[in-house]
C-alpha cells in the first residue's frame, strides 16, 4: 500500500516546499497540497502542517490559521486516528487548534533563533518516533521566534506521566526557555504530533546529517 | 487632510524639492509652462541621486558590465548571469542606509523586502540572502541599539519571508556613529525562458496595480520637506516606511503564479518613488505612454492626494502591463492570495506621462525626459593624498595579540547576528554564515551550487580608494573560490558621502575605477547595483564603502571546501602573495587594534597574481585534492589559522618565522590562500604552484587541540572559541 500524505497550506507558511520535498524524498510520492478554504481533505494516512508565518503572525502564532476552514477537517480526521504532524508554526496551529495540549510564547531570550539543538528521543513507542531508539539523542535545527513550551502544573504532569512529551532538549541546548526542555509532543491518543524543530531539513548527505529521517520513516512506515 | 494640486510653486517648495534652480529652469524648458504640485513632486522623485544617479552615471559607465554568462547587466530590476541547463541566478544588492538610522527595525526590514521584491519582479524564486553592516563605534551610545534592531529587522522580515540568509558582514567604525550601512543582498533563481523585465509593449493595454495598499507612508522620502507642506498637514508620518513581510510572501507567490499564465507582459516592483518610479520606467522602456486614473488605486488611507499617491513609498506593491484575455485569470491568482489587483490605467502611443484625479487632469509630462534626460554630472573631484608610508611596527607576543584580536569587535563571532537570521529555510544551505561564502544548492540538480560573498574593506579604501576598490573586487572574488566555485559576476553597492566635496567625489572615482579595473582582470563583471552618496553627518563623511556582492558556481557540491581542518595531520599550505610569510601591516587590523595606529597605505593587489593563485586553488578543491580552504584577510594569517582551528575543533603546528613575526603572522598581503592537504601530497601540490607561478610555502601541520604559532605559547582551540565567542553577546547583553 503506498502511503499518501497531505499538506495543509495557508498563506505565509514557508516550509511547505522543504516539508513536501522531505515527503516526496524519503516516501517517493508527492503530497496532496490542500488550499485553506479546503473543507474536505483527500482520502490520506499522513496530514502536516509545515512551519512558517501563518497570517505573518500578527496575531499570536497560529491564531489565525487554526481557524481556517481546513482546520475543522483536520480536527475530524485527527479524532478518526489519521496521523497529523504539526511542525513549528504547524505545532503552535494544533494548539491554537486544541488538538495538543499547552501553549508556545515567544523564546525566552525574545529573539529569533536558528541553530542546531540536540534531542532525547523520550518515547520510541509512537507511530513517529518507533524508528528510533528509546532515549537515542539526535541533532535537529530550529527556526523560530515563538518556541517557548508552555503548560500549567497539571497539564504538564499529565502529559509528563502519560509519556506524551516525545522530543525533549538535551545537552544543554534548550533554545527558548521551554518548560522541562519540552520540544514535540503527542495528543493522548498518540496519532497528534507537534515539535518546534525542524526534522525536514536534516535528512540527506547535503544536509550534513540525516537525524530526521527516521521520523518520516516511522510515520510513512507505519501506513505502509 | 489632502493637498490640493494648486499649490503655488515658490522657490522655498522648489529647493525643499531637492531640486536645484538650473533643474528647475530645465523642467521649465521640456514642458514650457510652469509645472503642477504634482509635476514638481514627480520631477523631484525622478530627478534625485537616488532614482536618477546623476552624479554617479558617468563613472558608473566605466565599469565592465558583459561577459559570455551575463543575460542582463545593470538597468534592470537585478542583474542576470546564465548558470547552464536552462537557469540563471538573477540577483542585486542595495542600500537601505538612511531609512535603518532613523528606524532601524523597519528601515533594514523594508530594506531587505525590497530587494527581494526586485528580484522575484523578474520570475526569479528568491534562494539566497546577505546583509552588509556597519555600524558606529561600540561604545557610542546609539550603536547597541542600531545593532540589535538592525538584525531583528532583516531576521523579521526575511525569516518570515521565507528566505535564507547565507552570508554577510557586520563592521564597526566610529565614521559610522552618525550613519550606518545596511547593504541588503538578494539572488534568485529563475529559468533563462521565463524571465520578466520592466518594458511594456502594445498600445492600449491595462496597466494593473498588485499587491498591497497605498498609504502615506514614505511620501516624498528625503526630498519632501515643504513648510507650506508642513503647516497643512495634521499629522508627521515618518518616511520610513513599514514593512509587512506576510504580504511579501503572499506576493511572490502570487506573482510567480501569475507569471505561468502567461499573462504578464511588463512588470516592475514599485520601491523608491513608488507609482511614478514604476510606470515611467515601464512607459519609457517601451517607448510608450502610460495613462493614470488615480481614483482606482487601491488605498489604505481616507483623501489621499494625487501628489501623495504619485509618491508613496508604500511597500509590497507591483505594477504590470496585462494581456487583456487573461485579465480573469491573473485577478482569481490575486484574490486568492488576498491580495489587491486593479486595472489603474494604461499604456498609450502618445509618449505622455497622464495621471487623472478625480476626473481632473493633474499631471501630463513627457515621459522619455523625465527618465532619459534627468540631469547629470559631471561633478569636480580630486585625486585622493597617497598615504604616507609606515614607519617601524613594534613586535608582539602572537599568541596575546591573536587572542586579542578574534575578541574584538571587528573579528570576533557574528554567531550573535546570523543566529536571528533564518539560515536554513528551503533545505538547500550547504554552508551558513561563518565560512568564506555562502553556499546553497541549485534545488533540483543532482550537483550544482552557487556561492555567494559581499566584502570590501573600508579603511583600505579610506587610506587608498583604488587599491580600496580593487580590493574589495579580489576579496569577493577569493572567497568565492575559496569554496571551490568560479565567480561569475558581481553586484556593487557603493556607500559614499557628499559628491558635491570634490575630495568625497574623488574618492568615490577612484573606488569605482579600482572596482572596474579587478572586475576587468578577473573576468568579474558587475550586473547590478546601487550608489548610496550623501552618508554623511555635521560634514563627517562615512569611510568610503564600496560594497561587492558576489554570486559563484560550484558544479559539484560534493567537491567543495570548506574553512575547518578536514582532519589531523594535514600539511598546512600558504598558496599565493609574496613568496614566503607575510609582509603588509600598512591599514592592518593588527596595527589598529594591537597599537591603536591607522597608518600607511593598504595592501596593493596584483591582480595577475590573484587570478592565477585563484584559478590554481579552485583546480586543487575541484580534482578533489583538499577540503580545507581560507583566504588571508583581515587579521592576516594568524587569524585565519585560528578560524580553521575553531570551524574544526582541530589545532595546528606553525613554523616559526624568525624575524617580523608580527608581519608574518598578521600582515595583511593579498591573494593568499591557506589550503590544507593530505602530507603525502604536500612535495606534489608545492610543485604545481610554483611551476603555475603562485607562491607556495609550507606552514606545518595540522593535529592535536592547540594552535601554535612559531614559537609562541601554544592556546587550546577551546581557548580561541571562548573568546571569539564571546565578544558580540557580551557587548549585545552589557
Amino acid at each position: 500500500m503506498t502511503m499518501k500524505a497531505a499538506i495543509i497550506q495557508l498563506p505565509g507558511l514557508n516550509r511547505d516546499r522543504d516539508m513536501i520535498t522531505a515527503l516526496t524524498k524519503i516516501s517517493g510520492h508527492a503530497p496532496h497540497l490542500v488550499w485553506q478554504t479546503e473543507t474536505a481533505l483527500p482520502d490520506v494516512d499522513l496530514i502536516v502542517i509545515p512551519g512558517g508565518f501563518s497570517y505573518g503572525d500578527y496575531l499570536r502564532c497560529g491564531a489565525i490559521g487554526a481557524r481556517m476552514p481546513v482546520m475543522r477537517a483536520v480536527a475530524e480526521k485527527a479524532a478518526q486516528g489519521v496521523m497529523v504532524m504539526g511542525v513549528c508554526n504547524g505545532f503552535q496551529i494544533l494548539l491554537e487548534a486544541g488538538l495538543l495540549p499547552g501553549a508556545l510564547m515567544r523564546n525566552a531570550s525574545l529573539k529569533f533563533v536558528c541553530r542546531e539543538v540536540k534531542l532525547s528521543v523520550e518515547n520510541a513507542n509512537t507511530a513517529f518516533t518507533r524508528s528510533y531508539q528509546p532515549g537515542q539523542i539526535i541533532r535537529c535545527p530550529v527556526a523560530h521566534h515563538d518556541g517557548n513550551y508552555f503548560a500549567d502544573d497539571a497539564t504538564l504532569e499529565r502529559i509528563e506521566g502519560e509519556g506524551q512529551v516525545v522530543f525533549r532538549y538535551t545537552e544543554d541546548t534548550n533554545p527558548n526557555g521551554s518548560m522541562n526542555d519540552i520540544a514535540g509532543i503527542v495528543s493522548e491518543s498518540g496519532n497528534v504530533l507537534g515539535l518546534m524543530p525542524h526534522p525536514e531539513n536534516l535528512i540527506e548527505a547535503a544536509h550534513g546529517g540525516d537525524d530526521g529521517r527516521a521520523l518520516f520513516e516511522s510515520v510513512l512506515g507505519k501506513a505502509a | 487632510m489632502t493637498i490640493p494640486n494648486v499649490i503655488r510653486i515658490t522657490d522655498d517648495l522648489i529647493s525643499a524639492h531637492g531640486l536645484k534652480p538650473d533643474e528647475y529652469q530645465r523642467i521649465l524648458d521640456l514642458i514650457g509652462r510652469e509645472p503642477t504640485f504634482t509635476e514638481l513632486g514627480i520631477f523631484s522623485a525622478m530627478w534625485n541621486e537616488h532614482c536618477s544617479y546623476k552624479s554617479s552615471k558617468r563613472w558608473l559607465r566605466t565599469l565592465p558590465t558583459s561577459g559570455p554568462r551575463v543575460i542582463q547587466g545593470p538597468g534592470e530590476n537585478a542583474g542576470i548571469v546564465d548558470i547552464g541547463d536552462g537557469q540563471c541566478v538573477v540577483f542585486k544588492m542595495e542600500s537601505h542606509n538612511h531609512p535603518s538610522y532613523i528606524e532601524p527595525y523597519q528601515g533594514a526590514a523594508t530594506g531587505v523586502g525590497g530587494i527581494l521584491r526586485d528580484v522575484f519582479t523578474m520570475g526569479a524564486r528568491p534562494i539566497a540572502a546577505m546583509n552588509a553592516l556597519r555600524f558606529g563605534a561600540p561604545d557610542h551610545p546609539k550603536t547597541k541599539h542600531l545593532v540589535a534592531g538592525v538584525v531583528a529587522g532583516i531576521g523579521g522580515y526575511g525569516n518570515s519571508f521565507g528566505v535564507p540568509t547565507v552570508g554577510g558582514e557586520v563592521n564597526f567604525d566610529a565614521r559610522y556613529n552618525g550613519n550606518i550601512l545596511v547593504n541588503a543582498f538578494a539572488a534568485g533563481l529563475a529559468n533563462t525562458d521565463a524571465i520578466f523585465y520592466s518594458k511594456a509593449e502594445g498600445v492600449g493595454l491595462p496597466v494593473v496595480y498588485l499587491g498591497a495598499k497605498t498609504g502615506r507612508d514614505g511620501v516624498g522620502g528625503a526630498t519632501m520637506a515643504s513648510a507650506e507642506f508642513d503647516a497643512d498637514i495634521d499629522e508627521k508620518r515618518p518616511t520610513v516606511q513599514v514593512g509587512d513581510p506576510f504580504t511579501e510572501k503572499c506576493l511572490l507567490e502570487a506573482c510567480l503564479e501569475l507569471m505561468k499564465t502567461g499573462a504578464v507582459i511588463a512588470i516592475q516592483d514599485m520601491g523608491a518613488a513608488g507609482l511614478t518610479c514604476s510606470a515611467v520606467e515601464m512607459g519609457a522602456k517601451g517607448d510608450l505612454g502610460i495613462e493614470l486614473d488615480l481614483d482606482h488605486v487601491p488605498v489604505r488611507e481616507e483623501r489621499m492626494s494625487a501628489y501623495e499617491m504619485m509618491l508613496s513609498e508604500s511597500q509590497e506593491r507591483m505594477l504590470m502591463v496585462l494581456r487583456p484575455d487573461k485579465r480573469g485569470e491573473a485577478e482569481a491568482i490575486f484574490r486568492k492570495w488576498g491580495l489587491d489587483f486593479a486595472v489603474v490605467g494604461k499604456t498609450t502611443d502618445d509618449l505622455r506621462f497622464r495621471i487623472l484625479h478625480l476626473g481632473e487632469e493633474v499631471a501630463n509630462l513627457p515621459i522619455k525626459e523625465l527618465g532619459d534626460e534627468a540631469p547629470e554630472y559631471d561633478r569636480p573631484w580630486i585625486v585622493p593624498a597617497a598615504p604616507a608610508p609606515l614607519g617601524a611596527v613594534p613586535q608582539t607576543n602572537a599568541a596575546d595579540a591573536l587572542l586579542k584580536l578574534i575578541g574584538s569587535p571587528d573579528l570576533s563571532s557574528r554567531r550573535w547576528v546570523w543566529e536571528q537570521y533564518d539560515t536554513l529555510i528551503q533545505g538547500n544551505s550547504l554552508q551558513i554564515p561563518g565560512g568564506d561564502a555562502g553556499v546553497v544548492r541549485v534545488e533540483d540538480h543532482p550537483t550544482k551550487a552557487l556561492a555567494f560573498s559581499s566584502d570590501v574593506t573600508p579603511r583600505y579604501c579610506e587610506a587608498d580608494p583604488f587599491e580600496g576598490g580593487k580590493q574589495a573586487v579580489a576579496e569577493c572574488w577569493r572567497n568565492l573560490t575559496a569554496t571551490g566555485a568560479e565567480p561569475l559576476a558581481a553586484t556593487d553597492n557603493l556607500n559614499f558621502g557628499n559628491p558635491e566635496r570634490p575630495e568625497i567625489m574623488g574618492q568615490f572615482v577612484r573606488a569605482v575605477q579600482g572596482v572596474g579595473e579587478a572586475c576587468e582582470a578577473l573576468g568579474f563583471p558587475i550586473v547590478s547595483g546601487n550608489v548610496s552618496l550623501y552618508n554623511e553627518t555635521l560634514g563627517q563623511g562615512i569611510l568610503p564603502t564600496p560594497t561587492i556582492g558576489g554570486v559563484g558556481l560550484i558544479p559539484d557540491w560534493s567537491r567543495m571546501a570548506k574553512i575547518a581542518f578536514a582532519g589531523e595531520g594535514l600539511t598546512v599550505l600558504l598558496l599565493g602573495g609574496p613568496d614566503g610569510w607575510g609582509t603588509h601591516l600598512g591599514q592592518s587590523v593588527y596595527l589598529r587594534d594591537i597599537h591603536g595606529r591607522v597608518e600607511g597605505p593598504p595592501p596593493p593587489v596584483n591582480l595577475d597574481a590573484e587570478r592565477r593563485t585563484g584559478d590554481f586553488v579552485r583546480g586543487l578543491i575541484r580534482a578533489g585534492r583538499t577540503t580545507s580552504v581560507h583566504d588571508c584577510s583581515d587579521g592576516g594569517l594568524a587569524v585565519a589559522l585560528a578560524e580553521m582551528a575553531m570551524a574544526s575543533g582541530i589545532g595546528a603546528t606553525i613554523a616559526e618565522p624568525g624575524d617580523a613575526t608580527a608581519e608574518a603572522f598578521f600582515g595583511e598581503d593579498q591573494g593568499r590562500y591557506i589550503v590544507a592537504v593530505a602530507s603525502d601530497m604536500r612535495d606534489a601540490v608545492v610543485a604545481e604552484a610554483r611551476k603555475a607561478g603562485v607562491s607556495a610555502h609550507v606552514l606545518g601541520v595540522t593535529g592535536g587541540t592547540d594552535l601554535k604559532l612559531g614559537e609562541a605559547r601554544a592556546v587550546p582551540v577551546s581557548e580561541l572559541k571562548a573568546v571569539h565567542e564571546g565578544w558580540f553577546p557580551a557587548f549585545m547583553d552589557g
